[in-house]
């Protein structure tokens, strides 16, 4: 009878699932495919028309045009290519440096938006309320044209203990930098940190195994101590000196300068992300279960032993999501820089197009870049995110 | 056995003392932060009121109020977007009347706003007699159209419509006109500006995003490779790069790949970028509401007879998008404020008239915090009353909450 029926009712093509999903199909690439190419058409004849180039060759050539601020080595005679790595560092910089003060700053504001103390709440409330109503770019204006810019006079220099200098032109920092030993130094302190944390791991790991006591926190902290020590006295007990800046003439000279530009879009990127950061940390805090907070305390657990291994191992799992996008945004936020004058990526991107004329190639590198960028976070971060989770049931 | 637990705490113990020991001064470290929480408080209202009241010099933003919500929209040609603010009005008041919970505020702030605006004493050439007049209309008008909405004479339905006639009137015909006719003439969208321009790169942008936003979601959950493929492609990368990005895409390359002697309009250009930056965080919320369907509502049209398009259509759709409304009012948020960056490729919206009205006389130079703290506060209000709303919608749909 089944046989029957099939034979009767052969299906019309026009409904037939297979034929209209690989129609589906062959329809979609052809218009996508279609429209790219007349895109291409249209763009080959344009560029003959105008003379414009596609070749990256302009990259080796010299850039011509000054970078204000930059940690790598440069100068208008390097290339094109040089001054876009310098884009790309400054870049690097503020994002990885406004993602590791966001994330402090959100996390305190986090924890006091579920401040039992009403006022304190309150206040972060209307911290998290200010910012996150208010464009990014507006509150960097503000930042940078009412608070940086309005900064007193080199003569009349703000002076914090350090001794910090803050005036118009940055702000001036005591820093310290190896002598020439302190290389050694710096070798055995990363040594030591290295080698801390390690023992750390599996001296824990060893205790949870056997149940033996390890004293895990007096050898690695033991390790912390000694290995600089070593290193101090290796060097001969003066591995590094303070850099402290001085007035010269009219400006500080010395010291560790980060200009105005860097400071308002560093201030305003981390004021602003820290907003976003602290309600993902309360939603996550809150949503784990209050019967984990009592099951912890009736078992017997310190109030801090809650707290660190009960509830925000629980915390982590839904808060680290969340936070990659919002160190994502940051760092695609970063590229506001441009409107206050802060030369990174997307700014001496800009330049470059001006000067070189070459829109498509630059425009291709700055976008791949942010790409690759934001594809590497996400990775890394997703690594560590999967090894987290919970092993669903 | 279930006992539901009884998660009610006992009641308050009465009396305002009570309450300030309970919330403020329970044991030492609460008393520290609340001394803290005052300092700051104190410190920070002191100095921001001695501000407001003296130091501020706030010419540059009571100067030229015309100029913040039209740009240099031809002054002979006022009646056009005077027109419009009658229309919005008319329906924000019907809306009121109709969604009266998640409307209500923001129609009888902007009814307060508009009257202030119509009578406060602001000596410039701009605002006349008349002009006064006209904003005065605009809370009759919201207390007018609200009256209908409560009557019933209108329902949501019927509103909405409207929203999408009128708007696309006041866009497409009102206010742009057209050549050669005399009581319309063409207006260029090169001296449009202000909120107007603000409003409208918001708006189109998350109405025009919200079409290809649910087909490339519905593409990247296709079993078609190819259509997966793509729409793939489209949302991570333009998810993965800056938003200014793509706004100078559209600015600057955008010219290159269209036939050589087309010429797109400049705020168009802005808007088809903002609009398809929109699509791609549309198609990854309504994704989102895509899998919230249990499997069993596909399953269950699909042995009803139902095929695929009508399954998406009648049963998994509308359901993924009442499910999505709360993120697309959030989303609409956080793009009304990215608008801001349509300045930087050189569009007068309101940052930009802002920043145009502070370069056009030699004495603004200094009043930036005075300029930019007025555009954040207009912003502010804008943003708040949404995220208020969407945050009720959120309730009543029960969406996140099971």
């Amino acid at each position: 009878m089944a046989a029957n029926i099939q034979a009767k009712e052969k299906i019309p093509v026009w409904r037939d699932e297979r034929y209209l999903s690989a129609a589906t199909q062959i329809i979609s690439s052809i218009v996508v495919l279609g429209l790219l190419y007349w895109m291409a058409e249209n763009f080959t004849e344009i560029t003959q028309q105008r003379g414009i180039s596609l070749s990256y060759k302009f990259l080796s050539e010299p850039a011509g045009f000054p970078i204000s601020e930059s940690t790598i080595p440069y100068d208008p005679t390097m290339s094109f290519g040089r001054a876009f790595l310098v884009g790309l560092v400054n870049t690097l910089n503020v994002s990885v440096i406004g993602i590791i003060f966001a994330t402090v700053l959100g996390f305190i504001i986090g924890l006091a938006r579920l401040s039992s103390n009403w006022l304190f709440n309150r206040l972060a409330v209307a911290y998290i309320e200010f910012h996150r109503n208010i464009p990014l770019l507006v509150l960097l204006f503000l930042w940078y044209f009412a608070v940086f810019n309005r900064l007193p006079s080199v003569k009349d220099s703000i002076v914090l203990p350090g001794p910090i200098y803050l005036n118009l032109r940055g702000l001036y920092l005591t820093w310290p930098r190896l002598t020439e030993t302190g290389n050694i130094f710096l070798g055995l302190l990363i040594g030591g940190l290295v080698l801390a944390i390690l023992a750390w791991n599996i001296l824990i790991r060893i205790r949870e195994r056997t149940g033996r006591e390890t004293y895990y926190v007096p050898i690695a902290f033991g390790l912390l101590i000694i290995f600089p020590l070593i290193g101090w006295f290796a060097a001969g007990g003066n591995p590094i000196w303070l850099d402290v800046p001085v007035l010269e003439g009219f400006n500080y000279k010395n010291g560790m300068r980060l200009t105005p530009e860097f400071g308002a879009i560093l201030v305003g990127l981390t004021t602003y992300t820290a907003a976003f950061i602290a309600e993902v940390i309360r939603g996550g805090i809150q949503a784990v279960q209050l019967g984990q907070t009592e099951a912890a305390r009736a078992v017997g657990l310190r109030k801090t032993h809650v707290l660190r291994l009960i509830v925000i191992p629980q915390a982590m799992r839904i808060i680290i999501p969340p936070l990659i996008s919002q160190y994502l945004n940051l760092t695609k936020n970063s590229s506001l820089a441009l409107a206050i004058g802060y030369q990174d990526l997307f700014a001496i991107g800009k330049v470059t197009i001006n000067q070189a004329g070459r829109a498509v190639p630059v425009f291709i590198m700055v976008m791949v870049t942010y790409l690759m960028l934001s594809l590497i976070t996400s990775f890394i971060l997703n690594i560590y995110n999967r090894r987290i989770q919970f092993v669903e049931r | 056995m279930i006992v539901k637990p009884n998660t009610q705490s006992p009641p308050d113990p009465p009396g305002p003392v009570a309450w300030l020991i309970k919330n403020l001064f329970s044991n030492w470290f609460n008393s520290l932060l609340t001394l803290i929480s005052l300092s700051i408080i104190y410190f920070a209202a002191a100095s921001v009121l001695s501000w407001v009241f003296t130091t501020a010099d706030w010419r540059p933003v009571v100067g030229a109020p015309l100029l913040y919500l039209i740009g240099q929209y031809p002054r002979d040609q006022m009646w056009r977007p005077g027109l419009s603010l009658w229309l919005i009005m008319f329906l924000i008041g019907m809306s009121w009347g109709v969604w009266e919970k998640y409307v209500k505020a923001f129609a009888i702030f902007l009814a307060i706003l508009l009257g202030i605006f119509a009578i406060v004493p602001l000596e410039t050439a701009t605002i006349t007699l008349g002009v006064r007049a006209a904003f005065l209309i605009n809370p009759v008008l919201i207390y007018l159209g609200y009256l209908i909405g409560k009557n019933k004479i209108v329902n949501g339905q019927h509103v909405i419509t409207l929203w999408i006639f009128v708007s696309s009137l006041i866009v497409l015909v009102l206010l742009p006109g057209f050549e050669g006719i005399p009581f319309l003439p063409k207006v260029e969208t090169t001296v449009w500006g202000g909120l107007l321009v603000t409003l409208l790169l918001a708006v189109g942008g998350i109405v025009l995003s919200f079409p290809i936003g649910v087909l490339l979601a519905l593409g990247r959950r296709s079993s078609l490779p190819v259509v997966k493929i793509f729409s793939i492609l489209f949302i991570e990368v333009i998810r993965g790069v800056p938003l200014i990005t793509i706004l100078f895409m559209f600015s600057i390359i955008l010219a290159l790949f269209l036939p050589a002697e087309s010429r797109i309009d400049r705020v168009l250009r802005a808007l088809i970028g903002m609009t398809v930056f929109s699509a791609a965080y549309m198609a990854e919320n309504v994704r989102g509401g895509l899998q919230s369907i249990p499997p069993g509502q596909i399953e269950a049209a699909r042995a009803i007879g139902l095929n695929n398009f009508q399954t998406m259509v009648l049963i998994v759709l509308p359901q993924a998008l009442r499910a999505v409304i709360p993120s697309i009012v959030g989303q609409f948020i956080s793009l009304f404020k990215d608008t801001t960056l349509v300045v930087i490729v050189g569009i007068n919206d309101l940052l930009g008239i802002g920043k145009s009205i502070l370069g056009s006389d030699p004495e603004f130079v200094r009043l930036q915090a005075e300029m930019y703290i007025f555009i954040a506060l207009i912003f502010w209000v804008f943003s708040y009353f949404m995220s208020q709303a969407s945050l009720k919608l959120e309730k009543t749909l029960g969406v996140g909450v099971r």
